[in-house]
């Protein structure tokens, strides 16, 4: 495998590695708040991702937002096809790990750099579960 | 880090107790081990958000699996505002399907020995936990009231976390279980003048926004009045929704905050705010209320207590709503009872006003379509938490004062 130079690290991690298309996202998210979990676009008005499409996206955000909804919304979007491979986090909530959880998807939280320094939105990248990295493919 | 656990975890972990609980511990040794959870704590009250509009088909029928299985609840739980009035499901124009998957799913939570209070201010309302309790709650605003006013300790639990807990009887002792995390992370000098439940809100908003993150716990001093508890409701949902917050300190209200140097148990504070009358000011000079025309005007998220129905129902007695406004109040099943035996509701609906039980506004199912089948642009209310959660279904949010909002009723323009 082709593994990139840039990578980061993280402290915690829930699920499989797992690899696709990131998107950098410089505002927080709620499944609640933010998407249509009918379509998977992120419809807030004004959301820096709005018209954005998250199905099989790696999705990084900064933070979590509160909404306890997010819990089932995960499992629910899961189901119709639509959810992201993975979702990262500068700062997440219990919501947001119980919802991955319950769902069986990839989530990571606390990097060690920004991953805007090392990633922009259309990049392939690798989550490593093994190893708490996650670096650029290409 | 794994957890330890004790005999009777193993023992459900191994499948002692049925596939079910075993599910259910597995989930919560993951979220645990995320978060560096060391031991679970038992629970005696959990608090679950579960409706048709979250959970989906699929959630149902997780739901309806479990039924099957005669699966139980092992610990009283109840659950959170939900997604239909079923009264006024077909006046608004929600799904017949999913008013009929929505009974079904009653149902099974009941099935499964639920307590169906479909109340988000379970605080105000059902159950009281003492100081030092552990708890499992779900929606945000029942959390940061218990950790914070009550000194109870509980985590964000969403929906299947708390079911889990109820299967479990424990959570993961993490977060706010935790005396480290309890611990203030910085200081707001509140200097301005709070006088209606929205200027505590904004106050939320705009400390909320400048901190987003679970773990931040602002320390709140300089408060010159004695907050009731619908002022802490409304502060604590703002802080929860705008700052995904689940703990606040209050310099001689909140039980863990006599000063600030307790409050903040020997943390530096990353951060000194100040607020402002000008600052809560410019939080409802923000708005920008499009056309001015007033089509909603919503007083929910949460739920009202009876004092604020009582206040709405004297703030509209006599009065007619505009012809041009609809306005929604939302409570649980407690207080609209007591509201219909006072009158309060009457006064409200003679004005033209709605009130609905059992739901919060923004949770609606097909909300987006009923505004756009209703022609709604404009929502004003005093909750700052609603002014954020729906936006998602596309309206224009206006926070306003309860006074204002009741004058935007009924002259149908945003002042």
């Amino acid at each position: 495998m082709n593994t990139g130079s840039k990578s980061l690290s993280l402290r915690s991690i829930f699920g499989p590695s797992v690899e696709g298309e990131a998107v950098i996202s410089a505002e927080g998210f709620s499944p609640r708040y933010d998407l249509n979990r009918w379509t998977g676009e992120i419809t807030k008005p004004g959301h820096k991702l709005e018209g954005l499409t998250i199905t099989d996206k790696i999705l990084f955000f900064p933070t979590a937002k509160g909404g306890v909804a997010a819990g089932w919304a995960f499992y629910d979007i899961l189901h119709k096809r639509i959810a992201p491979k993975a979702l990262v986090f500068g700062k997440t909530n219990p919501v947001m790990v119980q919802g991955a959880v319950f769902a069986d998807m990839t989530i990571a939280a606390e990097l060690s750099d920004l991953p805007e320094n090392l990633f922009k939105t259309g990049d392939t990248v690798r989550i490593d579960a093994e190893r708490k990295v996650i670096e650029l493919l290409c | 880090m794994t957890m330890k656990l004790t005999n009777e975890e193993k023992a459900m972990l191994a499948g002692e107790s049925g596939p079910a609980v075993q599910r259910a511990l597995q989930e919560q040794i993951s979220v645990g081990e995320f978060f560096g959870a060391e031991t679970f704590v038992p629970v005696k009250n959990v608090h679950m958000m579960g409706d048709i509009e979250v959970m989906g088909d699929a959630g149902l029928a997780f739901l309806k699996d479990l039924v099957s299985a005669q699966v139980k609840c092992m610990t009283p739980l109840t659950t959170n505002a939900r997604c239909m009035d079923f009264a006024l499901a077909e006046m608004l124009g929600q799904d017949s399907g999913a008013v009929k998957q929505e009974h079904e799913l009653i149902a099974c939570l009941r099935e499964m020995n639920a307590i169906t209070t479909d109340t988000c201010i379970n605080y105000q309302s059902v159950y009281q936990p003492h100081f030092g309790e552990h708890v499992a709650w779900g929606d945000t605003g029942t959390v940061i009231y218990a950790n914070s006013v009550f000194g109870a300790r509980s985590n964000f639990e969403s929906g299947p976390a708390a079911l889990a807990a109820a299967l479990t009887g424990r959570t993961p002792a993490y977060g706010f279980h935790l005396d480290q995390h309890r611990k203030g992370t910085f200081v707001v000098n509140v200097e301005a003048t709070l006088t209606d439940l929205a200027d505590w809100g904004a106050l939320g908003k705009i400390v909320g926004e400048a901190h987003q993150d679970y773990f931040s716990v602002p320390v709140f001093d300089g408060i010159r009045t004695s907050p009731t508890s619908d002022e802490l409701k409304h502060l604590g949902t703002s802080l929860a929704s705008y700052g995904s917050m689940g703990m606040f300190h209050m310099v001689g209200v909140t039980p863990e905050a006599p000063d600030v140097e307790t409050a903040l148990g020997g943390n530096k504070p990353i951060d000194i705010l100040t607020v402002r009358d000008r600052d809560i000011e410019a939080v409802y000079a923000g708005y920008d209320p499009k056309d001015g025309n007033c089509g909603l005007v919503v007083f929910s998220g949460p739920q009202l207590s009876l004092y604020e129905l009582k206040r709405i129902a004297e703030l509209l007695d006599g009065k007619r709503i505009s012809s041009d406004t609809q306005l929604f109040v939302t409570t649980n099943k407690e207080f609209k009872t007591l509201a219909d035996d006072f009158g309060y509701t009457r006064n409200i609906e003679d004005a033209g006003g709605i009130v609905m039980e059992g739901v919060c506004f923004y949770l609606l199912q097909n909300l987006s379509q009923i505004r756009e089948a209703r022609g709604w642009q404009n929502l004003v209310s005093n909750s700052a938490k609603i002014v954020n959660t729906i936006t998602a279904h596309r309206f224009n949010t206006i926070l306003r004062r309860t006074e204002d909002c009741i004058e935007c009723a009924l002259s149908g323009r945003i002042s």
